[in-house]
């Protein structure tokens, strides 16, 4: 039958072995596509990676796999699919440390736990310094860092040339470099991996995965929620995690409540590819600029956000400009390169650049979001950290500090200077 | 890049001489910062609309006249449909292509005095 999960076959050397006789025309469906029953215990909006990470630990951790990811398009297909895959965990403030960190770890076992090529490559990652005040912050956060257990240590110029002989370190009279933190854990994954592996995994475990279906609203009885509507038609549960990124604020509009939250655009492109140049991620976050290269040889290149919101994906030119401008600065040798796509996504912006994972003043309902330009290397932490969240109904020691009373409170997570602008 | 009108020089202007300035029409809270509860000082400080449709937010006129003004935007093609003065009505109404609208009014936390019922 199509629609029992059932347990996959395991991907390893012989059945690609195996699969390579049949023209590779054989491989299992990875995971089905059924159509919505009548009713859940729990329903996750929001089919992006942090959606199905969510609905992953909740069947593996917390042994609920009565459990449908609503996804309006295709999983993977918003930020998750988007961005530039930077993975780090070298924030500043000990609660992001915290989380950041879990996720960390969890993606040091990903593929494995996944039986799912992840393709985490970690090939460190440098953030550099260009000014006195960056070299200050720079090595505070690098203290911070060590006092959580993170790995991070602070490079002076020549420790940077050493490692990416490529840089002009004197960024073209511009941006000269004068250090950088660097954090060897740190690097890259391949975005739609992660996205397929933890589906692949949940509708093994038997959680629906059901595409093309927007939630337009929500059954609150009593300050409770009880169901959604969806595209699909109305759909119980007596949960519901809502993961929706930059839509975030529609979603909570339709439950009746506002959020700290402004949804931006935010940009990348990738280049022609060409021979391994840099072998590591370099950021710069005064300039907003990043770079890494993928495993097909494009460099990977992040913008920034345009000032104004938008729920259009695709950012202006002119932000695009300036940062290939910084890149061409600090390295020359990429001027005459050709970019060969450029794309954009709608990032979830808080205040403190720190995201929220909270309780919302709907009983039963959960939010997940905020997590802005930064959020994919916190794809297992958050999933995992979220789906404890929603189990026991209450927050957990790594979700507290990003309820959505922080901002009633005062004690904001200020990731926005001293994280780095870019993450 | 975006074409934006500013209604003080009376030209249509590149995007890069502004800055974005937010939501616009929020009032600033009329109970004293003593009186207001943390949730609507909250509100007054972090929260925002967002919304996806037709919004009204502030500009500034940065490289410019250096004035603050409104404008009419749709935040999906990201097309500006109006400016307007500081003050001024809105020649549009906000509008949502998906989403709710709701109350963006601040509560009020204590008892109204005897003065303001009279007025
Ligand atoms: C250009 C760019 C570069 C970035 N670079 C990095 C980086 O290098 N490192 C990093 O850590 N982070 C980066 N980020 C941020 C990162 O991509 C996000 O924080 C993260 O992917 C968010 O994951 P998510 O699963 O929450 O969101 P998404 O993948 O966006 O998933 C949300 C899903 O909800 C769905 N949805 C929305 N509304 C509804 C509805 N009504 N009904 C049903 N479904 C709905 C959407 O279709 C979407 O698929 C970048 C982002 C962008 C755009
Ligand atoms: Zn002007």
């Amino acid at each position: 039958m199509v629609n029992q999960p059932a347990k996959k076959q395991r991907f390893n050397a012989l059945s690609l072995v195996r699969n390579a006789f049949s023209w590779h025309q054989n491989w299992e469906q990875q995971w089905r596509s059924p159509e919505p029953l009548d009713a859940y215990e729990v329903i996750i909006v929001g089919g992006g990676g942090h959606g199905l990470a969510t609905a992953y630990y909740l069947a593996k951790e917390h042994g609920i796999t009565n459990i449908a990811v609503l996804e309006k398009g295709w999983i993977g297909g918003g930020n998750t699919g988007r961005n530039t895959t930077i993975v780090r965990s070298n924030y500043l403030w000990d609660q992001s440390a915290a989380i950041y960190e879990h996720s960390m770890k969890l993606w040091e076992g990903l593929t494995q736990d996944l039986n799912y090529n992840v393709m985490f490559s970690q090939r460190g990652v440098m953030n550099l310094a260009h000014n006195i005040t960056d070299v200050r912050d720079t090595q505070r956060r690098v203290h911070a860092n060590r006092l959580n257990g993170i790995d991070s240590i602070y490079l002076d110029a020549a420790g940077v040339k050493k490692k990416v002989p490529g840089i002009d370190l004197r960024g073209g009279g511009r941006y000269p470099v004068l250090g950088a933190s660097f954090q060897p854990r740190g690097g890259t994954a391949r975005h739609d991996a992660v996205a397929w592996g933890y589906a692949r995994k949940c509708d093994e475990m038997g959680v629906h995965i059901i595409q093309n279906c927007r939630v337009t609203g929500f059954d609150i009885q009593g300050g409770m929620v009880k169901g959604v509507q969806t595209t699909k038609g109305p759909i119980r549960a007596k949960k519901v995690g809502l993961v929706p990124a930059g839509h975030s604020s529609v979603l909570a509009s339709m439950a009746g409540f506002h959020l700290p939250v402004e949804s931006h655009p935010l940009q990348a492109l990738v280049s022609e590819p060409i021979k391994p140049t840099i072998h590591t991620v370099v950021m710069s976050n005064a300039v907003h600029a990043y770079i890494s290269q993928s495993d097909k040889g494009e460099l990977v290149i992040g913008a920034g956000v345009d000032q104004y919101i938008s729920y259009g994906q695709r950012g202006s030119q002119q932000l695009a400009e300036e940062t290939l401008v910084a890149i061409c600065e600090l390295f020359p040798q990429y001027k005459r390169m050709k970019m060969l796509r450029q794309w954009g996504g709608i990032v979830d912006v808080c205040p403190d650049a720190s995201p929220i994972l909270t309780s919302t003043p709907v009983a039963n309902m959960y939010l997940n979001c905020g997590w802005g330009t930064g959020g994919f290397k916190a794809t297992p932490g958050s999933g995992h950290a979220f789906a404890a969240h929603i189990a026991r109904g209450e927050p957990t020691e790594l979700t507290a500090p990003f309820s959505l009373s922080r901002f009633e409170t005062g004690f904001l997570i200020d990731e926005h200077g001293a994280a780095a602008v870019a993450h | 890049m975006l074409l934006i009108r500013c209604p003080y020089c009376e030209q249509d202007r590149p995007e890069v001489e502004f800055s974005y300035a937010h939501q616009a029409h929020k009032p600033r809270p009329e109970e004293a910062e003593g009186t207001l509860d943390d949730h609507n000082w909250a509100r007054w400080v972090y929260y925002r609309k967002n919304i996806k449709g037709v919004a009204h937010e502030r500009w500034y006129h940065a490289a410019g006249c250096r004035k603050f003004f409104n404008a009419v935007r749709d935040t999906v093609s990201s097309e500006v449909l109006a400016t307007y003065r500081s003050g001024e009505t809105p020649p549009i109404e906000e509008s949502r292509i998906e989403g709710e609208e709701i109350s963006f009014e601040y509560e009020r936390t204590t008892e109204p005095t005897s003065a303001e019922e009279g007025k």
